[in-house]
């Protein structure tokens, strides 16, 4: 347990974090990795838990009939795969796709919700990490819906 | 043809020598300067390239300075005048003004590292740029390209991308708006790439180039990462039909963009591009 | 004009038309105020018959008519809708004509035109106009031989104005009603009953030179003082004023001020006030063909800032609105032209105004902006 404690303390997605609280979270957290080709999670399935990336790169897709699987975003090292555990109904709304071998942190989502609703101070702490990884995710939705390196752009 | 060297609305006759499809809409034509020598261009200038009887337009260089006798301009087929450009196979004439605009400030590269921004077909402008800081590689610090554009199959100059990837101290990525073929690169907004890069702030020239809110985002995000205005430097776009600064069209407030541009000091801009349609 | 005493001369009417035949003599095209078409138009003239005597004009805010004077006066008038960049800027201009059979291209480069020009009658405002447009047109690093070619050559007659007209603000843009600087020669017209004389002043050697071939006599004391009182007269009837002080500042801290959707709702974007202003210098160029392809040529015309595709960049118009487009204009004239060329790029003529069809006034305009300034 102190090693995973000490890995969470030590993810960029938590600089700065009060010891305390990393104690706390390292008790929702464990060790993980995924081969290539490898799903972290999958669209419809409860949102359990989510990843913070160690090593590795992960492609988050869409699929539709006809149109093939669409990859709108990757992401890499210190970054943070699944969102979808904050809010109800806690089911994931893309794919994630490990590219290569993924060393990652994976938290009980679960686990953090009752710790968070527990201690309202731990809760505020994680929101103000979450929220602007949110922030930057939906402005970068915005450019990429705006197509501007189309032709007529 | 003598009188035209003094007036630079008259412009010389050159021919295509070859032409290359770099991607869909997209070609780079070299064209051939025959015995006569051609007026040197520095990294980040434009010419005036007209196709007889359709129109003129403005094109980057995207050929190497150190290499002015070869001409190369890097055209997307968008309207009347560029389709026609692109249409144009070896051996035909094409006229052509030029060199206009001020160029990449690459005399304050030298000692500091270089971040270069492109967005799309903005990569074609700063490849000069690039040919010039690799040609003389010890003279800088880490050397950045970020290059953001539609989907991978729209992404220039795949082979030489390749290639500078293998240079040691030259760091290239590559991200894509969506990706549909298998594709194991980023994909995501170039901005979002900054942040992962490796450069000292303090110690950065950054060049910018790419679609007009795409440079807002890139020098906003290298300025929260830490470099500052004076050390960024966009190359704007917008109508430019003299290339001398007479005609009026291509004014940005105070700035004609084709004679004060278009490569321009983000401390300059970052005011007037927050004003809408300026 | 600082009508100094031992200088000023007085010409008479046949003294004027001796001038315009000296001129001719001398190859010059001489180019002066007629009546056209009810307005009063700039175009060639070669004897004081051409000129508008007895008019004057109605001017205000997308209004224009002419009237009769109660005298024979030749310059009793201010300014109509032409000015002489129509001369020295034309309108068209070929640049150049290209010949090719596939196997050869020459490209013919088109001669300046070398036939030298004189302007008869330009006024103080116009003779700004010119100073500016020489430093658009020249001042560059490379500048337009067409126009470099009319410059080196054009003889300037000027007037000082002796009326104002009802849109005219030369005063606030310290450049009339008199003339100072950029002539050959410089009139007053006096008040006469039959047909005028003017107090004459040369301002080049070329102005002393043609001097010679045409009667003149040195001007009395009185009639220098009656010439110099005239002007001042009109000097305290300008039609408009323009609130000058920080115009630049005022202007580009205010580039989202609410008055320039109001102006929008009004402006037609016809852009009138480009054609008719004496200091736009907008061109675009054409480029055409024969039918057979083998020869092409380029034009450059006159284009404006109002057109919806002067900005345009693939995918659209960079100024759609035309709020913006106004607003381009306005602020390139009043502020931006000032960082470009060291100087306002308004001389107050009023052509704006009165051949606007919806009477925008451009000093309306500024002073409402300037009433809700926010500083």
């Amino acid at each position: 347990m102190e090693g995973v404690e000490q890995i969470v303390a030590e993810h960029p997605f938590f600089a700065g974090f009060d010891p305390a609280y990393a104690h706390l979270v390292g008790h929702c957290a464990k060790n993980v990795r995924f081969d290539p080709g490898r799903y972290l999670l999958q669209q419809g399935a409860p949102a359990d838990q989510f990843y913070l990336l160690r090593h590795g790169r992960v492609a988050l897709e869409l699929s539709g009939p006809g149109r093939g699987t669409v990859t709108f975003q990757t992401l890499g090292p210190g970054e943070l795969v699944g969102v979808s555990w904050l809010v109800p109904p806690y089911r994931w709304t893309y794919d994630a796709k490990a590219l290569e071998l993924v060393r990652a942190i994976s938290i009980d989502a679960a686990c953090l919700r009752g710790k968070s609703e527990a201690d309202h101070d731990l809760g505020y702490e994680m929101m103000k990490r979450f929220m602007p990884v949110l922030i930057q995710r939906l402005q970068a939705a915005r450019l990429q819906l705006l197509d501007i390196y189309g032709a007529h752009a | 043809m003598h009188e035209s060297a003094t007036d630079p609305m008259v412009p010389r006759v050159l021919r295509v020598r070859s032409r290359r499809r770099d991607g869909p809409q997209v070609w780079t034509l070299e064209l051939d300067a025959g015995a006569r020598e051609q007026p040197g261009f520095a990294a980040g200038q434009f010419n005036m390239l007209a196709a007889f009887g359709v129109g003129e337009v403005p094109i980057s260089f995207s050929g190497d300075p150190a290499r002015p006798q070869r001409i190369v301009h890097t055209i997307r087929a968008v309207g009347a005048v560029s389709s026609a450009l692109t249409r144009l196979g070896a051996g035909a004439a094409l006229a052509v003004r030029g060199p206009f605009g001020t160029g990449w400030p690459m005399s304050e590269a030298a000692g500091r590292d270089v971040v270069l921004v492109a967005g799309g077909l903005g990569l074609a402008p700063l490849r000069p740029a690039l040919y010039q800081l690799l040609a003389e590689r010890a003279r800088y610090g880490r050397i950045t390209l970020l290059y953001g554009t539609r989907s991978p199959k729209e992404i220039l100059f795949r082979r030489e991308i390749d290639s500078w990837r293998k240079l040691t101290g030259v760091m290239i990525e590559v991200t894509v708006d969506h990706a549909l073929q298998p594709w194991h690169g980023h994909v995501g907004v170039v901005t979002a790439l900054i942040s992962r890069a490796r450069f000292d702030p303090g110690r950065t020239l950054a060049l910018i180039c790419g679609p007009e809110i795409m440079m807002r985002f890139a020098a906003e995000a290298l300025g929260t990462a830490g470099v500052a205005s004076e050390a960024i430097y966009l190359s704007l776009e917008r109508s430019m039909k003299c290339g001398i600064g007479s005609c009026g069209h291509c004014q940005f407030g105070g700035l004609f963009i084709c004679r004060d541009g278009p490569v321009i000091r983000y401390d300059r801009l970052r005011e007037p591009l927050r004003v809408r349609e300026l | 004009m600082s009508l100094e005493p031992q200088s000023a001369q007085l010409l008479t009417s046949e003294g004027l038309d001796q001038l315009l035949k000296a001129l001719r003599r001398g190859g010059y095209r001489t180019v002066g105020p007629t009546v056209r078409e009810g307005v009063i138009a700039y175009e060639d003239i070669d004897s004081v018959e051409h000129l508008p005597r007895g008019w004057t004009e109605e001017q205000s805010g997308g209004h224009y008519r002419l009237r009769r004077r109660e005298d024979d006066a030749l310059f009793g008038y201010a300014v109509g809708p032409h000015s002489w960049k129509a001369f020295l800027h034309p309108p068209r201009q070929r640049l150049w004509r290209a010949r090719g059979d596939g196997d050869t291209v020459q490209i013919e480069r088109e001669s300046p035109d070398r036939q030298p020009l004189a302007l008869i009658g330009v006024r103080a405002c116009e003779l700004q106009a010119v100073a500016i447009q020489d430093k658009v047109l020249l001042g560059g690093a490379y500048g337009d031989p067409h126009y470099r070619a009319r410059r080196a050559d054009t003889f300037i007659v000027a007037v000082n104005c002796t009326v104002a007209g009802g849109t005219c603000f030369c005063v606030s843009m310290d450049c009339g009603p008199n003339v100072a600087t950029g002539f050959d020669l410089a009139l007053t017209e006096l008040a006469a009953a039959g047909l005028p004389a003017f107090v004459l002043q040369s301002g080049t050697p070329a102005g002393r030179k043609v001097l010679e071939e045409i009667p003149h006599r040195p001007a009395t004391e009185s009639e220098i003082a009656a010439a110099r009182a005239r002007v001042q007269q009109t000097a305290q009837h300008m039609g408009r004023q323009m609130p000058v002080e920080s115009l630049p500042q005022l202007l580009l801290r205010n580039l989202e001020h609410p008055r320039w959707r109001e102006v929008a709702d009004r402006c037609l974007a016809c852009g009138n006030c480009t054609m008719v202003c004496p200091t736009c210098f907008c061109t675009t160029v054409e480029d055409s063909s024969d039918l057979s392809g083998q020869e092409t040529s380029r034009t450059q015309r006159w284009d404006s800032c109002f057109a919806v595709d002067f900005a345009y960049l693939h995918g659209g118009s960079v100024r759609q609105s035309a709020r913006a487009r106004y607003r381009q204009w306005m602020t390139h004239k009043l502020a931006t032209w000032h960082l470009q060329f060291g100087s306002s790029g308004c001389v107050g003529c009023g052509r704006c105004i009165t051949w606007c069809p919806v009477g925008i006034d451009i000093t309306e305009e500024v002073n409402a902006i300037r009433a809700s300034d926010p500083g």
